[in-house]
C-alpha cells in the first residue's frame, strides 16, 4: 500500500471521530424520563402507547384540520370534550411545558418549533412580567 | 401518510401535465383551485340561493359555491362614536396578540385606519365634500373571493378556504414574501423579527391571549376574520366590538337572507380597487 | 479535472483568498441576519423586497445569457465561439448558483424551503421560478462538465449531450420570462404589470450578460495564454449593441405608455425613478434612486456609442470600459430600479424608500463574491483545460 503511513492513522481518526456521538456518552447512564402526568385526569384522547409514539403525527393532522380543513369539532377523552388544540386542549390538563413536554424533549435532544409560536403558562407569564 | 403520497402524486401528476400544456393546464389548474377550496364540504347544504350574482366593479361572475363570509363597515357611524375606531383595533390585535413593534419599518396590524385617500387612492379626491376627508376607514384583509395572494404563494401557506376566508397558515410560511408583493391593499405584515421581543424592556406584546399562539419570525401575518370564533358561532372580535352601533355588519355574502347580503342590497357601498378584479368582501358605506 | 484548480499561481491564490474573505464576512452577516430576522435589512413593510431579490432578477438575466453562445455554436455551428461557449455556460452555472443563495438569503425561514417541493403548487409563479431555475443548473452543469471533459479526453461529445445542449435553448429563455411572470402578473403593481417585461428582461439580460463575458474574456486573456479570439468578442460586441439598443427602446416604450397616456398608476413609479416622486400630503420630494438611475441612462447611451463606433471598440482598452458601462447600466436599471422602484408607491398610496443595511450589503457582496468563486475554480478548469488539449493536438 502507497503511503500506509498517512492512510492508516487517517482511517482510525476518521473512524474514531465518526463515532464520537457512540463513544462519548458511554457509561454514562442517563435517567429515563419521567414526565409528570396530570393530576384528576386518567384518559388522554388516544391510549398513552400511542401518545408516546406517535403525538406529533396527531398534532400534524390537528393542525391541517383545523387551519385548512376547518374541521373544529372537539374531541372526547373520559367523558370530556376538548378542542384540537395544543395551547387550548393538550395544555389544559397538561399545564407544564417545562414538566411533561421539555423532559422527553431534551431527553431525546429534539426541539420542535412548537414553541416559537405556541406557549406554556410560563412563558405568557414571562412575557408579560417584563413590562 | 398514505393519503399524504397520494395527494403529493396527484399534484405532481397535474404539474408534469401543467408542464406540457403549460398556459391552457396551468388555467385550468387556477381556477380548478380556487374551486375546489371553496366547494369543499359545502353545496348540498347550502342549496338556497343559488340565483346569479354579477360580478360588481369588474365583469366577472362571482363563483357561487359554498358560504362567502363579508362585511359592510358603515364609515358614519364609526366616526360617530368617538374612540370605536380604536376599540376594534385593539379588541382584534389584543385577542391575536398582535405585536406593536414601535416602529414603521417592521410593523405589524392586522386592521387599522386610514384617510379616505389612502384607503381608496384610485378614487377621485378632487372637490370631494370636506367631511370625508376626516373620515376614518378601517382596513384590514379583504378576504377577496379572486385572490392574488393565494395565486402567488408558492407553499400554499395562504389559502382560501371553504367559508371564502383567506386564510394563513403560520406553520407553512417559506416567508418568501411574494404575497405581499400580490396584495394590492397592504393588508399583508411580516415579522421582520421575533414578535415576543421586547424594545427598552418593553415587550411587544403587552398582554398576552393564552387561547392564541404569537408567530414567530420569518412569517406574513393578517387578519383571518376571526375564523376559529366564527366555527363556535362568534362575530368576529372588530365587529363584536361595535357592539349594536351596526357600524360593521358581518355574514355570508352567499346567502341572500343573511343580514350583511340585505345591508348591500338597500346601501350603496364601494370596494377597494374594484377594478383589479379581485372581488373584495369588504364593503364601505360613505 | 476538477485538480487543476489546484494548482495557481500567488495572483490565483491571493484572488481565491480575497474572495473567500468576502464569502466569510457575508456569512458572518448571514449569521446575524439568522439570529435577528430580515428586520436586520433595509426592508420594511412596505418594501418588502430588496438587494436580494433584485440582484436574483438581475443574475437571472445574467445566466439565461449563456443561450447567446450555445444557439450560434451549437445550432448553427458558428465555430468562432468554439472557445468561449463554456465560459458562457460556466458562467451561467455561478449566476444560477448566486440565484439560489439570493433567494435562500431572503427567505424568512429558510429552513423550510424545501415546502415549496413537499406541497408543488402550480397556481403559484415562484413554484416554476423553482423548476426552470434548478432544470437551467442542471442542464448546464451536465452540458458544460460532459463538453469539456471530453475535450479533455481529446474525444467527441457523447450523442446524449445534444438533447440536453437543444433543450437548454428554450430553457435560457424560459427562465427570465417565469421570472418576469412574477412580477407582471400582480393587479395593483403597475410599474411592474406590463406585458413587456419578459422582452424588456431578455433584451437586457442579452446586453448584460455578454458584456460581462466579454469583460472575462479580457481578463483571462491577460492572466493566461487562452485567448477566446477577437472574432468571438466582435461578434458578442454585436449582440450586445442590439440587445442594448432594444432594452433601451422597451425603456422608451414604457416611457410612451405612461406619459402619453396621463394614467396616474403608470406614471408614479416613472417619476421615482427618473424625477423624484412628491408626497400628497407633505410635498416632500422622494428620489433615492433618481441619481442612480440618470447614471444609468447616460452610462448606457455613452456604452452604446462606445461599442457602436468601430473606431473605439477596436481599442480593447475602450472596449473594456464599454463593456463594464453597459453591464453597470443595466445593473441599476434591473438590479435596483426595477425591483425596489416597483414598490413605490405603496399599495395606500404612501412613499416609503428604500435603504440596505451594512450587513445586507455583506450578504449580498458574500453571495456575489461566492458566485465568483464558483466561477473562478470552473474558468481555471476550464482554461487549463483547454490550453493543455490545444497544445497537445
Amino acid at each position: 500500500m502507497y503511503d500506509g503511513a498517512k492512510i492508516i492513522p487517517g482511517l482510525i481518526i476518521f473512524v474514531v471521530l465518526a463515532t464520537f456521538a457512540i463513544w462519548y456518552g458511554a457509561g454514562d447512564v442517563k435517567q429515563v424520563p419521567k414526565p409528570e402526568k396530570p393530576v384528576g385526569y386518567t384518559n388522554c384522547v388516544k391510549p398513552t402507547q400511542e401518545m408516546k409514539e406517535s403525538h406529533m403525527t396527531l398534532l400534524n393532522q390537528w393542525r391541517d384540520e383545523v387551519i385548512r380543513e376547518g374541521k373544529r369539532e372537539q374531541v372526547e377523552a373520559g367523558g370530556k370534550m376538548y378542542e384540537k388544540s395544543l395551547q387550548n386542549g393538550c395544555m389544559h390538563c397538561h399545564t407544564s411545558k417545562e414538566k411533561f413536554c421539555d423532559v422527553c424533549h431534551s431527553y431525546a435532544s429534539v426541539r420542535p418549533y412548537c414553541w416559537d409560536c405556541h406557549m406554556s403558562a410560563k412563558k405568557i407569564k414571562g412575557l408579560e412580567e417584563a413590562i | 401518510m398514505d393519503n399524504k403520497r397520494r395527494k403529493f402524486l396527484k399534484i405532481a401528476g397535474l404539474s408534469a401535465v401543467a408542464g406540457i400544456g403549460a398556459p391552457a393546464a396551468l388555467n385550468m389548474l387556477m381556477k380548478g383551485n380556487v374551486q375546489a377550496s371553496s366547494s369543499h364540504g359545502h353545496g348540498d347544504d347550502h342549496g338556497g340561493g343559488h340565483e346569479e350574482a354579477k360580478g360588481h366593479g369588474a365583469h366577472q361572475k362571482e363563483v357561487k359555491l359554498g358560504k362567502r363570509y363579508g362585511m359592510v363597515i358603515d364609515v358614519h357611524k364609526f366616526n360617530h362614536t368617538p374612540g370605536l375606531v380604536q376599540k376594534c383595533i385593539d379588541a382584534c390585535h389584543d385577542t391575536f396578540n398582535v405585536p406593536d413593534i414601535g416602529n414603521k419599518k417592521d410593523e405589524v396590524k392586522w386592521i387599522w385606519e386610514e384617510p379616505f385617500a389612502h384607503a381608496f387612492p384610485e378614487h377621485s379626491h378632487y372637490k370631494k365634500n370636506t367631511e370625508l376627508h376626516h373620515l376614518s376607514f378601517l382596513v384590514t384583509c379583504n378576504h377577496c373571493d379572486s385572490p392574488p395572494c393565494v395565486r402567488a404563494c408558492p407553499t400554499q401557506a395562504t389559502f382560501k378556504n371553504e367559508d371564502g376566508i383567506v386564510m394563513m397558515d403560520f406553520h407553512r410560511c417559506i416567508g418568501c414574501r411574494f404575497c405581499m408583493a400580490a396584495c394590492p391593499y397592504g393588508s399583508r405584515s411580516f415579522n421582520w423579527r421575533d414578535p415576543r421581543g421586547m424594545k427598552d424592556g418593553k415587550p411587544f406584546i403587552k398582554k398576552v391571549n393564552p387561547e392564541f399562539p404569537t408567530r414567530m419570525r420569518g412569517v406574513v401575518e393578517k387578519c383571518n376574520f376571526c375564523a376559529g370564533r366564527l366555527k363556535k358561532g362568534l362575530l368576529p372580535k372588530c365587529v363584536e366590538a361595535t357592539g349594536d352601533t351596526k357600524a360593521m355588519v358581518f355574514g355570508d355574502l352567499n346567502d341572500p337572507n343573511s343580514e350583511v347580503s340585505k345591508v348591500l342590497k338597500s346601501r350603496f357601498t364601494i370596494q377597494r380597487k374594484p377594478a383589479l378584479g379581485t372581488k373584495p368582501s369588504v364593503f364601505y358605506i360613505i | 479535472m476538477l485538480e487543476k484548480a489546484l494548482q495557481g499561481n500567488a495572483k490565483y491564490w491571493s484572488w481565491v483568498g480575497f474572495l473567500l474573505s468576502m464569502m466569510g464576512m457575508g456569512a458572518l452577516c448571514y449569521v446575524l441576519q439568522f439570529n435577528y430576522g430580515l428586520g436586520l435589512t433595509g426592508m420594511s413593510r412596505d418594501v418588502s423586497w430588496g438587494l436580494y431579490i433584485s440582484q436574483f432578477t438581475f443574475l437571472v438575466g445574467v445566466a439565461a445569457s449563456a443561450v447567446m453562445l450555445v444557439l450560434p455554436y451549437y445550432l448553427h455551428n458558428y465555430k468562432e465561439f468554439g472557445r468561449i461557449t463554456i465560459l458562457g455556460e460556466f458562467l451561467a452555472i455561478a449566476s444560477v448558483s448566486m440565484c439560489l443563495m439570493f433567494i435562500m438569503a431572503d427567505l424568512g425561514q429558510p429552513m423550510r424551503a424545501l415546502n415549496v417541493v413537499l406541497h408543488p403548487t402550480p397556481h403559484s409563479i415562484l413554484f416554476w421560478d423553482m423548476i426552470v431555475l434548478n432544470g437551467y443548473l442542471f442542464l448546464n452543469v451536465v452540458v458544460g462538465w460532459v463538453a469539456l471533459n471530453s475535450e479533455y479526453k481529446g474525444t467527441h461529445p457523447p450523442k446524449w449531450v445534444y438533447p440536453l445542449v437543444y433543450l437548454s435553448i428554450p430553457w435560457a429563455v424560459s427562465i427570465h420570462t417565469v421570472t418576469a411572470f412574477l412580477y407582471c402578473g400582480l393587479p395593483g403593481r403597475h410599474f411592474w404589470m406590463t406585458a413587456i417585461l419578459a422582452p424588456r428582461f431578455l433584451a437586457s439580460a442579452f446586453a448584460a450578460g455578454p458584456a460581462l463575458l466579454i469583460i472575462l474574456v479580457m481578463i483571462v486573456r491577460k492572466f493566461s495564454s487562452f485567448d477566446a479570439g477577437d472574432k468571438a468578442i466582435n461578434k458578442l460586441v454585436t449582440v450586445i449593441i442590439y440587445a442594448g439598443l432594444m432594452n433601451f427602446f422597451f425603456v422608451g416604450l414604457e416611457l410612451f405608455v405612461g406619459y402619453y397616456s396621463n394614467i396616474p398608476g403608470h406614471i408614479h413609479t416613472l417619476d421615482y425613478l427618473f424625477f423624484g416622486l412628491a408626497d400628497h400630503d407633505t410635498g416632500v420630494i422622494y428620489n433615492n434612486l433618481m441619481p442612480w438611475m440618470r447614471v444609468s441612462v447616460i452610462m448606457g447611451v455613452i456604452s452604446l456609442c462606445l461599442l457602436g463606433c468601430k473606431k473605439t471598440r477596436n481599442n480593447s482598452g475602450i472596449l473594456f470600459v464599454a463593456c463594464g458601462l453597459m453591464f453597470f447600466s443595466l445593473w441599476i436599471d434591473k438590479g435596483l430600479g426595477l425591483v425596489l422602484g416597483g414598490f413605490v408607491p405603496s399599495p395606500l398610496d404612501y412613499i416609503v424608500e428604500y435603504v440596505p443595511s451594512i450587513p445586507e450589503i455583506f450578504i449580498t457582496l458574500g453571495v456575489w463574491c461566492t458566485g465568483f468563486f464558483i466561477l473562478t475554480i470552473l474558468y481555471k478548469v476550464a482554461i487549463s483545460v483547454k490550453t493543455e488539449a490545444e497544445r497537445v493536438s
